[in-house]
C-alpha cells in the first residue's frame, strides 16, 4: 500500500497553502479598507465631508457604498476558492487513485 | 395606542406559527431536529440566516442610535454585514466540512477532548443568554409603545410562540419561517421608509437635514433616577428655553458641558423659576404648573470666553413637561448637526481616544460576527462545503440590502422626531416615526408594518438562540456528558424538553433588563464571541499546532476578560460602581475587543507551543476532513 500519512501531508499542505493565500490577499485589500477610513476621517476631513448629493462623501461611503465593496470582495473569493477546489480534485484523481481508502480509517461519528 | 398595529402583530404572529408547522410536517430524526436534514439549499438557508441574524438590534436599535450619535454609529451596520467577509474567508467551508451538529461538537472533535466541550457548551449558553435578553426587551417595548401593554406581555407572546414552535420543529421547523421573516423584514423597513420620505420630503438625506427642533406644546415624558442616565436633559447652549413642569419632580442641575480644570468658576445661574423653592444639598424641587426658564452662560478660562453651556437637568421622580414660548427651540439632548454628521462624534469620542474607540468597535464587530455559535450552527445545514461559501455570499447581499434603509430611519426620525431624544427612547423610532404623520390611517397602517417587521425580528433570532441552546443542553450536555449511552428518540425528547425550560428561562431573563439598552446587550454578546469563539475557530481550522490546552485556555481568557470588562463598564456609567479609572482604560474598558481578541489568540499560540505534545496523532486527517473538497473523498460527517 502507498504511504497514506506521507501523501495526506503533501496534500494538506497543497490544500492549505493554496486556500490561505486566496483568503489572506482578500483579507488584506478588506483590512486596508477597515483600517483606512478612520485614518481619512482623521486626516482628511474636508474630503470626507464634502457634499455628494444630499451625504457626506464619508457617509456615502460607509453608510451606502461599503455593501457592494463587500459583495465584490466575497463573490471574487468564493469564484479563485472553487476553482482551487476544482483544481485540487482534478490533480489527485488523476496523478493518484487514493481517496476513497481513507474514510475506513476515520472514527467519525460516533 | 391603536389597533391597526395590533393587528398586524397579531398577522405575523400567526403566520410564524402556521409556517412553523407547515415546516414542521416531516420533521422526524435528530438530524431533522438539529441540522435540518443538512439539506436546506443556497437560497433558502442565505435567507433563513439573514432571517435570524437580522434581530431588535438591527431592526430597531441600529436606527436609534444612528439617530442618536449619527456617523459613528454607522459602523455597526457595517460590521454587522462584513463580518460575514471574514466567516466566509476563513471559517464557513471548513466548519462545514466538518460535519458537527453543534460547535462544541467542533471543539471535542478537532482536539479528541471531551472536557473541552464543556467549556465550549458554558460559552453557546453565554452568548445565547446575553443575546436573548435584548429581544425580550425589543417585544416588551415594542408591545408597550402600541398598545400600552405592560412590559412583560409582549415578551410572554413572542416567548411563548417561539417556545412553541421550536418544541415541535427544531431547526427543520423553524429554517422555513426565519427565510420568511427576513423578506417580511426587508419589506418592513424598505417600503414604510419610501413612502415616509415621500411624504415628509427633505431631510431624508444626513447633509441636507435641518436641525431638530422642539415646536411650542411639545410634551417630554422624562424617566426617574431608577433609570440613569436616561433620567437627563442637557439643553442647548445656543438658545435659552422655556418648559412648564406637568407632575411634581425633584432635580439637579449641572453644567451640559464637561468641566475643564482650567476652567474660571462660573457664576451666573443657568436657570430660573418662576415659583421659587429652596434648594436642599444641590436638590431642587418643582410643583405641577411650575415654569421654568433656562439660560445658557460663557464658560472661560483666565478670562477669555471658551465655550457656551445650557443647564443639564437631572430628574430624580417621573415627569413630564412641556415646551412653552412662541418659536421652536433646539431638542434637548440632540447633538448639533456638525457633531451628527461627521465622524469622531459623542459616541467615539466621549473618553477621547476616537480612533482606539473606533477600531475596538471595528474589531468587535467584525470578530464577533464570525464568533456567535447560533449563527454559526447554520452553516452545518449546507449540504457542503461549497454551498456553505454560496450560502455567506448570498447573506451579505441579502443584509446589505437590509442594512442600508436603517441609518436613513435615523436621519428621518432625527429631522422629524426630535422628542425621542429627550425622552431617551430613539430605540423605538423606527416604530413611532410613521405616527408623525398627517394622515392618520396612513401612519397607523406604516406604523402596523414596522411594528410586525420588528415582531419578525425578535422572533427569528429568539427561535435561532433557542435551538442553539437547546441543541447545547440536548446533544452536548445531555447526549454526550451525562448520556452518552442515550438513544436519537431520547435525545429528541430532551431537546423539546430543553427548549422549553431555556424558553421559560429566556422570558425571566428578558423581565430584568428593562433599564439597558439593546444595541448595548447585543455588544456584549459580540464582545465575548469576538474573543472565544473567533479565536477557536480561525486557529482551529487554520494552524494544525493548536492544542486543547491553547485553544480552552484562550477562550477563557479572552471572553471572560472581555464579559468583565464590559460588565464594569457598564456599572460605572450606571453609577452602582464609583471608581475613577484614566479615560483611556475607561474606553479599553467599553471596547475591550482591541486587546480581548490578540491576547485570546496570543494565549492559544504560547501554551500550545508549551504543550505541544498533547496533540492529536490523527491531525493531520482532521485537518484534511476541514479543508480538502468533497469529492476527495477525506470529509466525513462528524455526526450523520
Amino acid at each position: 500500500m502507498r504511504d497514506d500519512a506521507v501523501g495526506d501531508e503533501a496534500l494538506l499542505q497543497r490544500v492549505m497553502k493554496r486556500q490561505a493565500a486566496l483568503s489572506l490577499k482578500v483579507a488584506a485589500v478588506f483590512v486596508l479598507l477597515l483600517l483606512g477610513l478612520p485614518l481619512a476621517n482623521l486626516y482628511l476631513p474636508r474630503l470626507g465631508a464634502s457634499n455628494v448629493g444630499g451625504f457626506t462623501l464619508t457617509w456615502l461611503f460607509l453608510g451606502v457604498l461599503f455593501y457592494p465593496i463587500t459583495w465584490v470582495l466575497s463573490s471574487v473569493f468564493v469564484k479563485n476558492s472553487n476553482c482551487i477546489e476544482s483544481e485540487l480534485v482534478a490533480e489527485n484523481t488523476s496523478s493518484s487513485l487514493s481517496s476513497t481508502s481513507h474514510l475506513g480509517n476515520e472514527e467519525g461519528a460516533k | 395606542m391603536s389597533l391597526i398595529p395590533f393587528a398586524f402583530v397579531v398577522l405575523i404572529t400567526i403566520a410564524t406559527i402556521g409556517i412553523g408547522v407547515i415546516a414542521t410536517r416531516g420533521a422526524k430524526t435528530a438530524s431533522d431536529f438539529f441540522v435540518a436534514g443538512r439539506s436546506v439549499g443556497v437560497m433558502m438557508n442565505a435567507s433563513a440566516i439573514s432571517g435570524e441574524y437580522l434581530s431588535a438590534a438591527s431592526f430597531m436599535g441600529i436606527a436609534g442610535l444612528v439617530m442618536k450619535s449619527g456617523y459613528d454609529a454607522l459602523w455597526y451596520p457595517v460590521g454587522y454585514a462584513a463580518g460575514y467577509l471574514f466567516l466566509l474567508l476563513f471559517i464557513a467551508g471548513p466548519l462545514r466540512r466538518f460535519g458537527a451538529y453543534t460547535i462544541p461538537d467542533f471543539a471535542q472533535g478537532r482536539f479528541d477532548s471531551p472536557t473541552f466541550r464543556k467549556v465550549a457548551v458554558t460559552f453557546v449558553l453565554f452568548i445565547g443568554f446575553f443575546y436573548t435578553m435584548p429581544q425580550m426587551k425589543g417585544a416588551g417595548v415594542t408591545m408597550s409603545s402600541i398598545l400600552n401593554w405592560p412590559y412583560w406581555a409582549g415578551i410572554a407572546v413572542v416567548g411563548t410562540v417561539i417556545t412553541f414552535n421550536v418544541a415541535i420543529g427544531g431547526m427543520k421547523g423553524i429554517t422555513l419561517v426565519q427565510a420568511f421573516q427576513y423578506w417580511a423584514k426587508l419589506f418592513a423597513i424598505s417600503i414604510p421608509f419610501f413612502v415616509l420620505a415621500a411624504v415628509l420630503g427633505g431631510g431624508a438625506t444626513p447633509a441636507n437635514a435641518p436641525s431638530p427642533m422642539l415646536k411650542p406644546g411639545t410634551k417630554l415624558k422624562i424617566k426617574g433616577e431608577a433609570a440613569a442616565p436616561a433620567n437627563a436633559l442637557s439643553f442647548p447652549s445656543s438658545t435659552g428655553v422655556t418648559f412648564r413642569v406637568l407632575t411634581p419632580t425633584r432635580f439637579k442641575v449641572s453644567d451640559a458641558r464637561k468641566a475643564e480644570p482650567a476652567d474660571d468658576p462660573g457664576s451666573a445661574p443657568l436657570w430660573s423659576a418662576d415659583v421659587s423653592s429652596p434648594a436642599e444639598g444641590g436638590v431642587s424641587r418643582a410643583e405641577a404648573g411650575t415654569i421654568i426658564t433656562t439660560s445658557p452662560q460663557d464658560r472661560t478660562q483666565g478670562g477669555q470666553v471658551v465655550a457656551k453651556t445650557g443647564p443639564k437637568f437631572e430628574f430624580l421622580d417621573p415627569t413630564e413637561i412641556e415646551v412653552i414660548g412662541s418659536e421652536p427651540v433646539p431638542a434637548p439632548n440632540a447633538p448639533s448637526n456638525e457633531k451628527w454628521l461627521n465622524p469622531y462624534g459623542p459616541m467615539t469620542s466621549k473618553h477621547g481616544y476616537p480612533l482606539l474607540y473606533t477600531y475596538s468597535l471595528i474589531i468587535a464587530l467584525v470578530c464577533g460576527t464570525a464568533g456567535l455559535p447560533h449563527i454559526l450552527v447554520r452553516f452545518y445545514t449546507n449540504p457542503d462545503g461549497r454551498a456553505a461559501k454560496k450560502t455567506t455570499l448570498f447573506v451579505m447581499v441579502m443584509l446589505g440590502a437590509f442594512y442600508v434603509f436603517t441609518p436613513l430611519w435615523g436621519t428621518l426620525g432625527r429631522a422629524f422626531m426630535p422628542q425621542l431624544y429627550a425622552n431617551n427612547s430613539t430605540d423605538a423610532v423606527v416604530i413611532r416615526l410613521p405616527m408623525m404623520l398627517e394622515n392618520p390611517l396612513l401612519g397607523q397602517i406604516l406604523s402596523g408594518i414596522t411594528s410586525a417587521g420588528a415582531f419578525a425580528a425578535f422572533m427569528s433570532t429568539f427561535s435561532g438562540l433557542l435551538v442553539s441552546m437547546s441543541g447545547a443542553f440536548a446533544h452536548d450536555i445531555y447526549g454526550r456528558i451525562l448520556r452518552p449511552e442515550s438513544s436519537p428518540q431520547q435525545r429528541l425528547v430532551a431537546f423539546k424538553v430543553a427548549a422549553i425550560g431555556v424558553g421559560i428561562v429566556s422570558m425571566l431573563l428578558g423581565l430584568l433588563v428593562e433599564q439597558f439598552d439593546i444595541a448595548t446587550m447585543v455588544g456584549w454578546a459580540f464582545a465575548i464571541g469576538a474573543a472565544s469563539y473567533f479565536p477557536l475557530l480561525l486557529l482551529g481550522a487554520w494552524w494544525r499546532g493548536l492544542t486543547k490546552y491553547g485553544a480552552a485556555l484562550g477562550m477563557l481568557l479572552g471572553g471572560l476578560l472581555s464579559v468583565t470588562a464590559i460588565v464594569m463598564s457598564m456599572l460605572l456609567d450606571k453609577k452602582v460602581l464609583t471608581m475613577d479609572f484614566p479615560p483611556l482604560v475607561r474606553s479599553l474598558m467599553e471596547q475591550p475587543a482591541i486587546w480581548a481578541v490578540p491576547l485570546s489568540l496570543l494565549t492559544m499560540y504560547v501554551v500550545s507551543k508549551a504543550t505541544a505534545k498533547s496533540l492529536p496523532s490523527d491531525v493531520t486527517s482532521k485537518m484534511l476532513r476541514l479543508h480538502a473538497p468533497e469529492e476527495l473523498g477525506l470529509s466525513k460527517n462528524y455526526v450523520d
